[in-house]
């Protein structure tokens, strides 16, 4: 009986460590970003996005995320740039109404960061890129979740996000950092 | 004829001041009601830019005005005129500060910062807020409007001295023709 107990035990604790996250959060999480107009840095976020991801800590390398953001709920800082925005010289919500985030590759870089390669793809325009980012336990228990943080470094104009006049990167730079922070608990059942 | 006169610099910092705040005032009416545009958000900095600039002058105005002692308004105004002339230039004084100010109150409220010249990041002078900062537009806007009045009426005083009274007071204001009557 013995013999038997401390391999279900040792189990047991092991099957609680490996923990996936899986299932974000939406109202706690947020995709946010700066926009530099004539240097003055402008603050916006999107209001709504759909992200699926699994990741293991155990495993990171196996990690996958799959974030859809939905463009015509931006929010640029002022009611004259969210009509700007979705317009045809920017996102062209009509034609092109997401811009999909998916990972191809993750590797630990060591103190719990990380780097996610991926595919960004905007305006029917696909490009790689390359994302650091942090993650970290929060809560315990059952009511762990993981939080992951990072700030994916686009460059609109690879995109045509801007274009005509507002290709002009003096006035509107064409570095938009995209913050994140994506909240994902274990879901339903964490799957071995 | 030698009559005291302002200084040098205090005429330097009156004449340079008007030449922003008419341009500022024009700009400022000019750009509110373009559609959006680079055009319109390189307007917005420079205006943003300039009224800082004001800010800033008003400021070594008042300490300068503080250590030199302004010329008297000539004797042969009427008293209730040299009464009228204080309160309107004492009024002057509060809008040169309060102008820039109420639009850097505005555009921190409505969550653009100022950075002068595009590379000075300005500190927000208050959180951003949204219905505070429609308020905000509105007063720099009256207020404005209100700046613009007195600036007229500070004019016409001036040319009516200048032209119709002849008192020499616009001289205390203008520098000498001859030069060794400059202090």
């Amino acid at each position: 009986m013995k013999r038997l107990l401390l391999p279900a035990l040792l189990l047991a604790s092991f099957g609680a460590h490996a923990v996936e996250y899986n299932t974000v959060i939406a109202e706690k999480s947020q995709i946010a970003f700066t926009s530099r107009q004539m240097g003055v840095p402008v603050d916006g976020k999107f209001g709504k996005f759909a992200a699926t991801l699994n990741f293991d800590p155990a495993k990171p390398e196996a990690a996958k995320a799959l974030i859809d953001i939905d463009l015509a709920s931006v929010d640029a800082g002022s009611k004259d740039a969210n009509d700007e925005v979705v317009g045809k010289g920017w996102f062209n919500v009509k034609e092109f109404p997401k811009a999909r985030f998916a990972t191809t590759s993750v590797k630990a870089l060591g103190n719990n960061r990380f780097e996610a390669k991926g595919q960004m793809t905007i305006k029917g325009k696909t490009r790689e890129m390359s994302v650091p980012f942090t993650y970290k336990p929060e809560g315990a228990g059952n009511a762990t979740t993981g939080v992951f943080e990072g700030t994916l470094p686009l460059q609109r104009t690879l995109f045509g996000i801007g274009e005509g006049a507002w290709a002009d990167t003096s006035v509107v730079a064409d570095e938009v950092p995209i913050k994140f922070r994506l909240v994902a608990s274990p879901g339903i059942a964490a799957k071995k | 004829m030698t009559m005291p006169r302002y200084t040098r610099t205090a005429m330097l910092l009156h004449w340079l001041m008007a030449v922003f705040i008419l341009g500022l005032f024009g700009l400022g009416i000019y750009m509110a009601d373009l559609p959006l545009s680079p055009q319109k958000l390189k307007l917005y900095s420079y205006h943003k830019w300039a009224g800082i600039a004001v800010l800033t002058l008003a400021l070594l105005r008042v300490l300068w005005r503080i250590v030199h002692k302004p010329p008297p308004l000539p004797a042969s105004q009427a008293h209730w005129q040299q009464l009228a002339a204080h309160a309107g230039h004492g009024l002057l004084y509060v809008l040169i500060f309060a102008a820039p100010l109420s639009g850097w109150l505005m555009s921190s409220a409505l969550g653009f910062p100022v950075v002068w010249f595009g590379v000075l990041p300005l500190p927000d002078l208050i959180a951003k807020n949204k219905e505070l900062g429609e308020l905000l537009k509105l007063v720099h806007e009256y207020l404005n409007f209100a700046f613009l009045a007195v600036v007229i009426g500070h004019a016409l005083a001036a040319v009516k001295h200048q032209w119709l009274d002849r008192d020499g007071t616009l001289n205390r204001m203008l520098p000498a023709s001859h030069p060794e009557e400059n202090r």
